[in-house]
């Protein structure tokens, strides 16, 4: 990592998100309990723990796919209510990238890209379509624009989504198990996108189970397990001295083979 | 012992092998594969044989120059020697194609609908397909109003006024926008078109009659009613006052003389063009969060589809006149029409509910995760792909509701299968007449049907993107 990427990697004070004493239930299942975090922009959090735990419905809540039953979420300054207004603001500041891409497979790649700048930003089409090309290129697909999701490879798919994210030009990314769904070969072409945006200083959320890109960019790791959050930590101390039992049998389960 | 294997040169991709081929390799395989395959073929070209051999000559044989049937099957008798051998006599068809095609409107007028037919294909063809110029719509928004004028005549101010008003109303309710906008348009279409004011207080009469002990005195509420009439809709008072300045119109022919597939075309076409989006609205209604929205969607979808069509036409023909205020007075065909697109758009609506079903809940979550709203996410990313989905039921619909305009013949319209038959068959030179009226009008409907089915499969073909 260069001395550039290095500095752009720095957290700053500014807080993006905060989650207070946030509960949900789906039904009169607890799915996620008293959740209490603070992201400062710039952080690259990376969030693991077993199926089931909650990982995913608590990045979900953060752009309000979910709703939250108690405690408060704020994005941006943005408390999320059921305010359709302030839900239409965040989800315009955070990008989401699935595990099975969404794309939307009758629209080209380019379509797919410009398609929320036009409508929702009301970017004019041409200005949409040269950042489009750029964040394309950026994820090293240029050549792909005029074809057909399905046209494309699974990792090729998962780029397009992280440059479609990109060309709202969010404050926040939420990936949520973004690799979970490809294969081996494919999983590195997407990580090392995400590699590059973390060293751009973008504020991420991450659930998977990528261990080295844990390591290589995460400034903190989170564990959670039956709804709640176990552990939080600095990757290397997180991986090499766990403190809670709990995370030290998923690591060994993770990482035992 | 293990098996060391190391390729050192990749293999290039060749060419599958090279097998017989042609005609004859097709007939073995597909015709003559083995002993039952081959005694099917046998039978299947059999029964193909008979069929033919009886119905060709029948269709092929027929009379084409006759004044009556009588004199058709004295014709055919002579042919054939007095055998028995029957053919078709389309004389009858000859004679009087005009009246399947037009009913009974006034020959002379002839090429109005035939004009009207000729226009709708240029109005469709921008809708129907995307290499045509967008400024083409511009024609087709025209075309209801000139179609109006060319079928039922009249002063040319009425459609031309109509286009007027409602594009200044629509402009000023987009100028307003939001709700406030959709709620001036709806107020400023009901002030021109129709008499809000009139209709809600003959309502509240009603209502204050139906009360024991009090009595609106008749003559104040006829006084009060026939000023409102008077002034309301604001439409009727322009028209007749521009035509008075410059008169000019076409002919005007009355409902009760449109008939056979004139009327068929007319009902079909614009219960057609109205279900789709009524459908649509009531599909998404049927998923909606809101109570009363979902209730009601759900409450005219099986109500509507629980109830045969012409239990609806007789509705149409006899009911609606007195559920409405007095003096308003709907033409038949626009009721019959009102009550088919209703018809038709509750199924359409299950129809495209199934389109719905089928998409994965990750089209909406992305949709909603990029921040477009409720009704950007359905334009842009739900319905292009559940409509698609759904082709092939929304067309089977369409296909039933353009057949099942023949049922309009039970409420007293001239539809072209049973009223125009009947009125052929009144005849007393073709009294007698069969099969030849039923084929006839049933080759007309199979050519548009069949072609309705065979742009469904263009529109298929064309929208495959998903490249599975």
């Amino acid at each position: 990592m260069n001395e550039q990427a290095a500095q752009k990697m720095q957290v700053s004070d500014e807080v993006a998100i905060q989650i207070a004493a946030m509960n949900k239930w789906y039904g009169t299942f607890h799915v996620l309990r008293d959740i209490n975090m603070t992201v400062q922009r710039g952080e690259r959090i990376v969030i693991c723990g077993p199926s089931g735990s909650g990982k995913s419905t608590l990045i979900r809540c953060i752009n309000r796919l979910e709703e939250h039953q108690a405690g408060q979420i704020v994005v941006d300054g943005t408390e999320l209510t059921s305010d359709i207004k302030n839900i239409d603001k965040v989800r315009s500041e955070v990008g989401m990238v699935f595990q099975h891409f969404n794309l939307f497979p009758h629209l080209t790649i380019l379509e797919n890209c410009t398609l929320a700048p036009i409508w929702v930003r009301k970017v004019p089409k041409r200005e949409a379509e040269e950042t489009a090309m750029h964040f394309l290129r950026k994820v090293k697909i240029p050549e792909q624009a005029h074809k057909y999701p399905g046209q494309l490879s699974g990792g090729q798919q998962q780029r397009v989504a992280i440059a479609r994210s990109l060309c709202m030009k969010p404050r926040i990314m939420l990936f949520d198990e973004p690799t979970s769904a490809l294969d081996p070969e494919m999983i590195k072409e997407v990580l090392d996108t995400m590699i590059e945006l973390a060293q751009e200083g973008m504020t991420m959320l991450c659930v998977t189970h990528e261990m080295g890109f844990a390591q290589a960019v995460a400034n903190r790791v989170i564990f959670m397990d039956q709804g709640q959050i176990v552990e939080q930590n600095e990757p290397k101390e997180f991986f090499t001295n766990p403190k809670s039992e709990r995370t030290k049998l998923f690591l060994s389960q993770i990482l035992g083979h | 012992m293990t098996q060391t294997f190391i390729r050192t040169e990749m293999l290039p991709p060749e060419a599958p092998p090279a097998r017989d081929s042609g005609a004859i390799k097709w007939l073995r395989e597909n015709l003559f594969s083995g002993p039952l395959n081959t005694i099917l073929t046998l039978l299947g070209l059999f029964i193909v044989y008979w069929g033919l051999s009886g119905l060709l000559p029948w269709i092929f044989g027929g009379v084409w120059n006759a004044g009556s049937l009588g004199e058709c099957r004295e014709i055919i008798a002579a042919r054939t020697g007095g055998d028995g051998t029957e053919a078709a006599c389309w004389a009858m068809v000859r004679e009087r194609w005009h009246q399947y095609l037009f009913g009974f409107y006034p020959s002379d007028l002839y090429w109005r609908p035939t004009l009207a037919f000729g226009l709708l294909f240029v109005a469709l063809a921008p809708v129907l397909f995307s290499q045509f110029p967008r400024k083409m719509f511009l024609l087709t928004l025209a075309y209801p109003a000139v179609a109006y004028l060319l079928l039922w005549g009249g002063s040319v101010w009425v459609p031309v006024m109509l286009i007027l008003l409602v594009g200044a109303v629509f402009f000023i309710a987009t100028r307003i926008g939001g709700g406030w906008g959709v709620t001036t348009f709806v107020v400023l279409l009901l002030l021109c078109f129709g008499n809000p004011l009139g209709n809600i207080l003959w309502f509240l009469f009603r209502l204050v009659d139906a009360l024991p002990f009090v009595a609106v005195p008749v003559a104040f509420e006829q006084s009060v009613l026939g000023f409102l009439a008077k002034i309301f809709p604001l439409f009727s008072h322009v028209h007749p006052w521009i035509h008075s300045i410059l008169p000019w119109g076409l002919t005007p022919v009355n409902s009760d003389k449109f008939g056979g597939f004139l009327l068929a075309i007319v009902i079909g076409v614009t219960a057609i063009s109205f279900s789709l989006p009524l459908g649509i609205i009531l599909a998404l209604g049927r998923q909606s969060d809101m109570f009363i929205v979902k209730s009601l969607s759900v409450g005219f979808i099986e109500f509507i589809r629980g109830v045969p069509l012409i239990t609806l036409l007789f509705t149409a023909s006899l009911l609606l006149q007195y559920f409405l205020p007095p003096g308003t007075n709907f033409d038949l065909i626009l009721r019959v029409i009102i009550l088919v697109t209703f018809f038709a758009a509750a199924y359409l609506a299950e129809v495209i509910r199934g389109g719905l079903a089928a998409l994965p809940r990750g089209q909406y979550e992305a949709a909603d995760a990029l921040g477009l709203n409720y009704w950007q996410a359905q334009r842009l990313i739900i319905m292009p792909q559940a409509l698609k989905i759904s082709i092939p039921g929304i067309v089977s619909t369409f296909i039933g509701l353009f057949k099942d305009t023949t049922l309009v013949s039970f409420v007293g319209l001239l539809d072209p299968l049973r009223g125009v038959t009947m009125a052929v068959r009144a005849d007393i030179n073709w009294k007698g007449i069969y099969w030849e009226p039923y084929v006839f009008v049933g080759a007309i409907f199979f050519i548009l049907c069949f072609s309705m089915s065979r742009y469904s499969m263009y529109l298929e073909r064309k929208l495959k993107t998903d490249h599975r």
